[in-house]
């Protein structure tokens, strides 16, 4: 089967930007690199899926006789990106909600380095640091002003 | 056979309860056990002679082809006899060694494991089963981690038991990669079928012998790992008499035994198993000589004899195997009763250390008998049986005419002077008297502490002077091993003047040489003694061991887990690059790039994908959040078209309400984030550059493309959509939505259960404590705050009635709850009166979706357009007033109803998620078509709506809350 040069140019477009965006260290622009990669990807299922063809929905409301189906758009890929986008919103919703959290905690959404984990410098555990749960406890309690 | 071993296992675990219960007569009663096991053989030995050979089988995991088989041979007979003889010897004398009241919490920790134990050994000396007998292997490996780490109550105890464990695990792993090799390459776990089609010599089988001699090595304390042996001798005396005498060290003995005729075209088995065997015999010997500690003397002296019984086993001839396991009967008997002394010695004096105890001769007198009984045997003295056992080890290499043999048999005597040299120390040590020291204070030990070390040494004595029984047992073990030439040997006292017996006078005369000259030999010893190696005990090479695993596993993990997000997302890109890259140029420079490409399918397709691109590129260029989300948005919605040409309207349908969602939960977000992304070095490092950014985006990117072309033109078989396509006309018209409701329904209930979870963790990220509850309606009496707020909007003038003395509920709810000057009168009412369009839109998308476009994730998605447009327009109180459900027990429900679909034919016969459709005579509707997969999808349906409530309810609602406390500190600081 043969491809189409345009679907096969934005595919590689759309995951470029993803990817470009993903490697970015504000968390806003990640989530926005999940969006556009994981659109890149949906088009990319769809572009490996064959050639165009009418909506594979057959009878009287749909867009081919039964007996033509098999003529129709491969259904198959289309569920499975029908649900990719579905997932895709789940996760940016999330990601969305990191991002505010980061940005209650810090005034910006700016993912620092963490550095290697203390335990690995042969630091004890332990010791309160930036991952210390309560600290996000006293600062909601704190009337959640920002710092 | 089966039944013995159940019932050392069931003994074992009621050993706790007894013990507890009745003290040392419990440990007596359990003692009854192994003897049991004496019986059993003495009986079958009784019946059909020593040969005898009895087989039993239990299935275990028939799937595996896996059973426990057991066999009863001669060499398994002769050590069920050793473990179990010497078992109830040694759990006889436990009873009183944990005589004292002090001593009951250890009585209860020791007895049951040793009772356990014997199981174990039984088990592992009868499994015809390699894996069976692999299992024991271990259970004998972890018990002794138990027995010698007494419960874990002293550091040293503690480092010495880990040590044990670590070195015999290592070598438990070696064996059991060694017969895992050995069946792979033979086709069978049965010993008894290994040996009688011995496998052909080749590299696997010969890697299968190493590593089979490593877990022997490792388990018997042979060099080079012979240091966890004596650091065991803190374990209390009955667990150093039973495992490290009698029975654990034996196993290693046994494997080698048992394995030398499987491996005999394998010469490198005997080389090794002989090298190693002879090295460790006199390097222990020598370190006995050395020790002032009785019980480490005869540690060491152990692994010596181990040495000693391996070099006779892997030797591979009759006269040789004789030997070894006669000397591996005489060293059982002796050196238990000697371990058993040396306890009693140190339960009744209070220390085993030779420059103290003086004058025992004349207090213990009994202990001294068995003492010198038991030495001799061990010293090779007539007429012993360990004299017997010698003089037949002598003689299997006398009589051969390879010089190999000779020096193995210079090597043996030289280790046999040390042996006799360091039994006489024993007795030496222990019973003579030092010069000017007072009688050491004694007390008599009791009976249980004498009678079983007495039981073991008058053995060695009278089996000595009657070896006849000896002889037969040891005939029948190594009746199949080929003889070295010349008449087969007997045991006997008296061979007549043979080289062997010559062997036997230069040992002992040796022996009396280095104990005339003891003080000067004593010296030299200090002097010879490898300082580097004396300052290197293995417990403190372990420990640095261990410490050096961790840093270096620091280390490594500190070189790749920097902490960096963006790192990691570079790694994975690269990842992506450096692998399916690599494979789509293999691919392509094989010829799989396709041909007759096509520029568009359509003409607007080319339009669409350039509005999709040029706006990706402006969101990675932007640098102002909003209008980057915006034109991410514009983006997707062009990519909305492309579906749309490339023949899928529920994709578009879905993807366009998808786009609107995420933008609107966006721009809630958004409101908390500052207006730009402003360049904010890490605090940590930089991160990667743009051009390394840039690198790996376009790598990433070339590779998604290749891989759609490659995967494109690599297509063989008939896309399976045609068979998808038939089966689902038969249920719906819209096949995608047959697909994800029936044909592929499991995927799409694992889809809606992430769903959840992606909600559940949006609002645990805003709510942080409690996640259940809904947004606020209005007959929720608000909270004082918010109560106040509304107030304070409302002004002195309070023109409508609040929301606390609403005799009714308001048709519009922001009146009451929203500032006036954020209020569009005209709006809210627009989005009221559109609300329940939209709403039945909703419904007739999901009831439609089986032939139509639409379907439950369409029909949610606009659901949850419809909540966003209320709460957008009048607040958090009008998106309670609009969904006045627990968007947590929506997203419930759903899953729930999803769930049943999916079981309820399971209950009708069917399979799960199997559908059924009726048609329903209605009388003014007419025929409807009903599918089961309705109401899965409707499931789905309710997950998607009450994933947008929640979403819009905390970071909507919630961050409505937090925000407005905020400017309610602001203010009083003002005030």
């Amino acid at each position: 089967m043969s491809p189409t040069v345009v679907l096969t140019v934005t595919v590689a477009g759309l995951v470029a930007v993803g990817v470009y965006l993903l490697t970015s260290r504000h968390l806003s622009r990640v989530v926005l690199g999940v969006v556009v990669m994981s659109n890149g990807v949906n088009l990319l299922l769809i572009a490996a899926a064959g050639p165009a063809g009418p909506a594979p929905i057959a009878g009287p409301g749909g867009a081919v006789p039964e007996e033509e189906l098999a003529s129709a758009a491969d259904p198959l890929p289309q569920a499975f990106v029908l649900t990719a986008i579905v997932i895709t919103f789940a996760v940016t919703a999330f990601g969305l909600a990191l991002s505010y959290r980061l940005g209650r905690l810090e005034d910006d959404d700016v993912v620092h380095d963490a550095g290697p984990h203390r335990r690995t410098r042969g630091e004890p555990a332990g010791a309160a640091g930036p991952g210390d749960p309560d600290r996000d406890e006293r600062h909601e309690r704190a009337g959640g002003a920002p710092r | 056979m089966a039944l013995l071993l159940i019932a050392h296992v069931a003994g074992a675990l009621l050993a706790v309860p007894v013990v507890r219960r009745w003290g040392t007569r419990g440990v007596l009663l359990t003692a009854l056990l192994p003897l049991a096991a004496v019986v059993w053989l003495a009986r079958v030995w009784a019946v059909d002679g020593v040969s005898a050979v009895r087989t039993a089988e239990l299935a275990w995991v028939p799937g595996l082809d896996l059973s426990v088989t057991l066999r009863l041979d001669a060499l398994s007979g002769l050590l069920v006899l050793v473990v179990a003889a010497v078992g109830s010897l040694v759990l006889a004398y436990s009873a009183g060694y944990f005589a004292d009241e002090e001593e009951a919490a250890a009585r209860v920790r020791t007895v049951p494991a040793l009772v356990g134990f014997a199981g174990a050994m039984l088990g592992l000396v009868l499994a015809d089963d390699l894996v069976l007998l692999y299992v024991c292997w271990e259970v004998t490996t972890v018990l002794s981690w138990w027995l010698v780490g007494s419960g874990g109550r002293s550091g040293e105890a503690r480092r010495a038991a880990v040590h044990a464990l670590l070195v015999t695990t290592a070598g438990g792993l070696a064996l059991l990669v060694g017969v895992v090799l050995l069946a792979v390459e033979t086709g069978t776990t049965r010993i008894s079928e290994l040996l009688a089609d011995p496998p052909e010599a080749s590299a696997a089988v010969a890697v299968a012998a190493v590593l089979l001699l490593a877990g022997a090595i490792t388990k018997s304390a042979l060099l080079p790992v012979t240091a966890w042996l004596p650091g065991a001798m803190v374990a209390p005396t009955p667990v150093s008499a039973y495992l490290h005498a009698a029975a654990m060290v034996k196993a290693g003995v046994y494997l080698v035994a048992r394995f030398t005729p499987v491996f005999e075209q394998v010469p490198l088995w005997r080389t090794a198993a002989i090298a190693v065997g002879a090295t460790t015999m006199v390097v222990g010997a020598w370190r006995a000589l050395r020790q002032h500690d009785l019980k480490l003397l005869l540690a060491h002296g152990t692994v010596s004899e181990l040495g000693f019984m391996v070099v006779l086993l892997a030797a591979g001839g009759r006269t040789a195997a004789l030997a070894g396991a006669a000397l591996l009967l005489a060293h059982a008997m002796f050196k238990s009763a000697l371990f058993m002394v040396a306890g009693a010695i140190d339960h009744s004096a209070g220390t085993r250390d030779v420059r103290e105890l003086s004058g025992l001769s004349r207090s213990a007198r009994p202990l001294l008998v068995i003492s010198v009984l038991a030495a001799a045997s061990m010293a090779g003295v007539p007429p012993t049986l360990g004299f017997i056992a010698h003089e037949a080890g002598f003689e299997a290499f006398a009589v051969h005419a390879g010089a190999a043999d000779h020096v193995v048999l210079a090597v043996l005597v030289v280790g046999s002077v040390l042996t006799a040299a360091y039994s006489a120390r024993f007795v030496l040590g222990a019973f003579g008297d030092r010069d000017g020291a007072e009688p050491t204070p004694w007390h008599r030990p009791g009976a249980a502490l004498v009678l079983p070390a007495a039981a073991g040494a008058l053995g060695s004595l009278v089996l000595g002077l009657f070896p006849g029984p000896v002889d037969a047992l040891v005939s029948a073990v190594v009746a199949d091993r080929p003889s070295e030439g010349g008449e087969p040997y007997h045991l006997a006292l008296w061979h007549g003047l043979t080289p062997a017996l010559a062997a036997s006078a230069v040992a002992l005369g040796g022996a009396a040489l280095l104990v005339a000259a003891r003080g000067p030999v004593l010296r030299a010893q200090e002097r010879l003694a490898v300082p580097a190696l004396r300052a290197l005990p293995a417990g403190r090479v372990q420990d640095g061991a261990l410490r050096g695993l961790d840093a270096v596993a620091a280390r490594t993990t500190r070189a790749h887990q920097r902490g960096s997000l963006p790192q990691y997302v570079l790694v994975v890109a690269a990842a992506l690059v450096a692998g399916p890259g690599t494979g789509l140029v293999l691919a392509l420079s094989a010829g799989a790039w396709p041909t007759g490409w096509r520029a568009w399918d359509a003409p607007a397709q080319p339009l669409l994908a350039a509005l999709c691109l040029a706006s990706a590129v402006a969101a990675a260029a932007l640098r102002n959040r909003r209008s980057a989300f915006l034109v991410v948005g514009v983006s997707g919605y062009a990519l909305a078209g492309l579906f749309v040409v490339a023949g899928a309207p529920d994709l578009a349908l879905t993807q366009a309400l998808v786009e609107t969602v995420t933008l609107a939960v966006a721009l809630l977000v958004l409101r908390r984030l500052p207006a730009r992304f402003e360049q904010a070095p890490g605090r940590r490092g930089r991160g990667p550059s743009r051009a390394v950014r840039v690198l790996a985006a376009a790598g990433a990117g070339v590779v998604a493309a290749l891989l759609s072309a490659v995967a494109l033109a690599s297509r063989t078989a008939e896309p399976i959509a045609d068979l998808v396509a038939r089966l689902a006309v038969e249920e719906g018209d819209n096949v995608v939505n047959v697909i994800l409701v029936d044909v592929r329904a499991w995927d799409t209930y694992g889809e809606i259960t992430v769903l959840t979870a992606a909600a559940t963790g949006v609002a645990s990220l805003v709510f942080l404590r409690d996640r259940a509850g809904r947004a606020p309606a209005l007959d929720e009496s608000p909270g004082e705050d918010e109560a106040r707020l509304a107030s304070s909007w409302r002004g002195e003038e309070d023109l409508h009635p609040g929301p606390d003395s609403a005799p009714q509920r308001p048709w519009l709810t922001a009146a009451g709850t929203l500032p006036p000057g954020r209020r569009s009168a005209v709006l809210e009412a627009a989005v009221r009166l559109v609300f329940g369009v939209v709403m039945v839109l909703s419904v007739h998308l999901l009831l439609v979706g089986h032939d139509q476009p639409g379907g439950g994730f369409a029909g949610g998605l606009v659901a949850g357009i419809a909540l966003f447009l209320r709460y957008a327009a009048g607040g958090r109180y009008e998106l309670g007033e609009a969904a006045r459900v627990d968007a947590g027990a929506l997203l419930g429900l759903g899953l729930l109803i999803a769930g049943v679909t999916a079981v309820v034919p399971l209950f009708l016969g069917g399979q799960v998620l199997e559908s059924a459709s009726v048609d329903l005579h209605l009388p003014v509707l007419g025929t409807v078509h009903l599918v089961s997969s309705l109401a899965f999808d409707v499931g789905v349906y309710l997950v998607v709506v009450a994933t947008v409530l929640d979403v819009l309810r905390s970071l909507g609602a919630g961050v409505d809350v937090s925000r407005e406390r905020e400017r309610e500190h602001e203010a009083e600081e003002v005030s």
